[in-house]
């Protein structure tokens, strides 16, 4: 993401840069790039007989611009995004769309990069894409971020509210995520619930898988439109399916094959995580099939259990990640349902236990009719 | 003094969802406390210990959700023993003495044992809250099944429920859930050894056969 500071009317010159003559400058064959939009394919669940309109798409000039917005993150999905080991195929693809605007990259700093931001807004209102990184805090009016004398909520509500779409990345920008964990000091939300009227699909995740950021944004140039989505807002291709579905350790699940322990032999085997608390069967994200920093791993895959990071809420409702179930409210931290139960099911049996003695001492007891011998 | 006559109290289908649903509440019960806190019983991946445990548990719940719905249909076609308003006295002045008295009787400040030839008020007051229990199981667990297919049609039935609660959420509620119908399995079987004791109408019979001893007044 190099080419970043468009205030001094290099635009028009990096706008005809073509795509071909970019991957021959990096070392990046056309084979390497027709096997990416042969990927791009298969993580979009696409016939490959689209493969050449996606290459076709890719190749077109007619990107749009990019806003990169950061609020409350730890920059993680930016880190995701650039920490890969080699430059790839999706990153350069994201590189030439003409990022405008991203605190975290840009070369342009204080005014100079507001006026880029403003530029942007003003010459292609309505035609570029925002993507917002790190939730938005929303209680007295918004003072908790605020990025050159504008509060993160009157940043979003211009730059959102006038995009062609927004795309979230990570789950502070879909759902609130990490800063709006419980008690919620800051009164944090995600894009959707503080721009309502914004075009907004989600990807959380902690961080955002690049891949399904790269696939969403290749779905978008190849059909002029943002993919199918769920009712969290998700799209399809990358949330329709629950980990625990998908993944690698499943059939030690169907098997009855459970690690109880960590670093135990059937920890070791790669048995299954769900006694040690993964949220795998509640989760829904494609992280067992596309996995982390260019496919080297995942959580799950590297002997951890899933902590739903991609459901909202999931710090509150997901906790604690180590335990199958939520701890039972105004019962202590360690009580479980089943010691809960379990008490309750003695309780039972032992008041009717006590009140079945009683009875059966009690022998004057009269039906209301007399009984005929 | 009146003379003891048998009286068809509990119709066919009242006897079948009642048996129908105690089979379902223990299979689902145990299956469900393994599927909750499973052990490691497979010496191979090959093997399918959790698949049948689960396949039996979902073909148990649909079993139990069309007793449930049976009965609930039963409600409103059988006989006045099997009718609505016979789980909630509370709506009427009647029905609410007939509680009152029958509380007095089970926490013994009462000798006077309540003869009703259907279910005794508190007991019908017991079954609609476990109706509502039923329901809350049914609904949370086909909510939870529905997962593995979130564009199906249940998932659409049900989805509904993420919108309102958390997944977690609905899972301990579905565990707990159990755990409190388990408590009302032992309170039942005990009240109806009690009054089958004290009130001498035949009503641990009566599930099986139908028929409930009646003493008619001349």
């Amino acid at each position: 993401m190099g080419h970043t500071d468009k205030g001094d009317g290099t635009d028009s010159v990096e706008r005809h840069l073509d795509l071909p003559r970019i991957f021959a400058e990096r070392g990046i064959s056309r084979r390497d790039f027709m096997k990416f939009c042969t990927a791009m394919s298969a993580v979009l669940a696409l016939p490959v007989t689209l493969v050449p309109k996606i290459a076709a798409a890719l190749e077109a000039d007619g990107r749009p611009s990019i806003i990169w917005l950061e609020f409350q993150s730890c920059t993680g999905d930016t880190e995701a995004l650039l920490r890969a080991a080699n430059p790839t195929v999706g990153e350069i693809v994201l590189d030439v769309l003409s990022v405008d605007y991203s605190e975290t990259i840009m070369a342009a700093a204080g005014h100079q990069a507001e006026e880029a931001r403003m530029k942007t807004l003003k010459e292609q209102k309505g035609k570029y894409i925002a993507v917002v990184e790190g939730a938005i805090p929303v209680k007295d009016g918004g003072i908790y971020c605020c990025i050159a004398g504008k509060s993160a909520l009157d940043i979003a509500r211009d730059v959102c509210g006038n995009a062609l779409a927004t795309i979230t990345v990570g789950t502070c920008a879909s759902y609130g995520g990490i800063p709006a964990a419980a008690p919620n000091p800051t009164g944090a939300v995600g894009v959707k619930e503080a721009v309502p009227g914004a075009t907004v699909i989600n990807l959380p995740g902690c961080p955002v898988n690049t891949d399904n950021l790269v696939a969403t944004v290749v779905h978008f140039l190849t059909f002029g439109k943002l993919p199918a989505v769920d009712g969290k807002g998700r799209p399809l291709f990358a949330y329709g399916k629950r980990i625990h579905d998908n993944c690698e350790r499943r059939p030690h699940f169907d098997a009855g094959q459970y690690v109880e322990a960590w670093g135990s032999e059937a920890h070791r085997s790669g048995h299954c995580l769900y006694k040690m608390g993964c949220k795998g069967p509640e989760t829904f994200h494609n992280c067992p099939i596309q996995r982390y920093n260019e496919k080297t791993n995942w959580p799950v895959g590297s002997g951890h259990g899933c902590a739903g990071c991609s459901e909202p809420q999931f710090w509150d409702t997901m906790t604690p990640f180590y335990k199958r179930l939520p701890n039972v409210p105004g019962f202590g931290v360690e009580t479980t349902a089943d010691k809960i139960g379990t008490g309750l099911a003695v309780a039972t049996a032992a008041a009717f236990a006590a009140h079945g003695v009683v009875s059966a001492f009690r022998r004057k007891d009269e039906p209301e009719r007399e009984k005929e011998e | 003094m009146g003379n003891l006559s048998e009286k068809y109290v509990w119709e066919v289908p009242v006897r079948v969802t009642h048996w129908v649903n105690m089979v379902c509440i223990l299979t689902l019960s145990v299956t469900g406390l393994y599927i909750g806190a499973p052990r490691t019983l497979a010496l191979t991946p090959s093997e399918y210990v959790m698949g049948w445990v689960r396949f039996v548990h979902f073909v148990a719940a649909y079993a139990f959700a069309i007793s449930v719905a049976s009965r609930i249909y039963w409600a409103f076609r059988g006989n006045r023993y099997a009718r609505w308003q016979e789980f909630f006295p509370i709506l009427t002045r009647e029905g609410r003495w007939h509680m009152f008295e029958t509380f007095r009787y089970y926490t013994f400040l009462s000798r006077q044992i309540p003869h009703v030839t259907g279910h005794n008020a508190l007991a019908g007051t017991a079954y609609a809250v476990v109706f509502l229990l039923y329901l809350v199981m049914i609904v949370t667990g086909f909510a939870l099944y529905a997962e593995h297919a979130p564009q199906g049609t249940l998932h659409t039935l049900v989805g509904w429920m993420f919108a309102l609660f958390s997944n977690q959420g609905i899972r301990l509620t579905h565990h707990l859930t159990m755990w409190l119908l388990i408590a009302f399995a032992i309170h039942h079987v005990y009240s109806a050894w009690l009054m089958d004791v004290k009130e001498k109408g035949g009503v641990m019979s009566g599930m099986f056969g139908g028929y409930k001893s009646v003493r008619e007044r001349n």
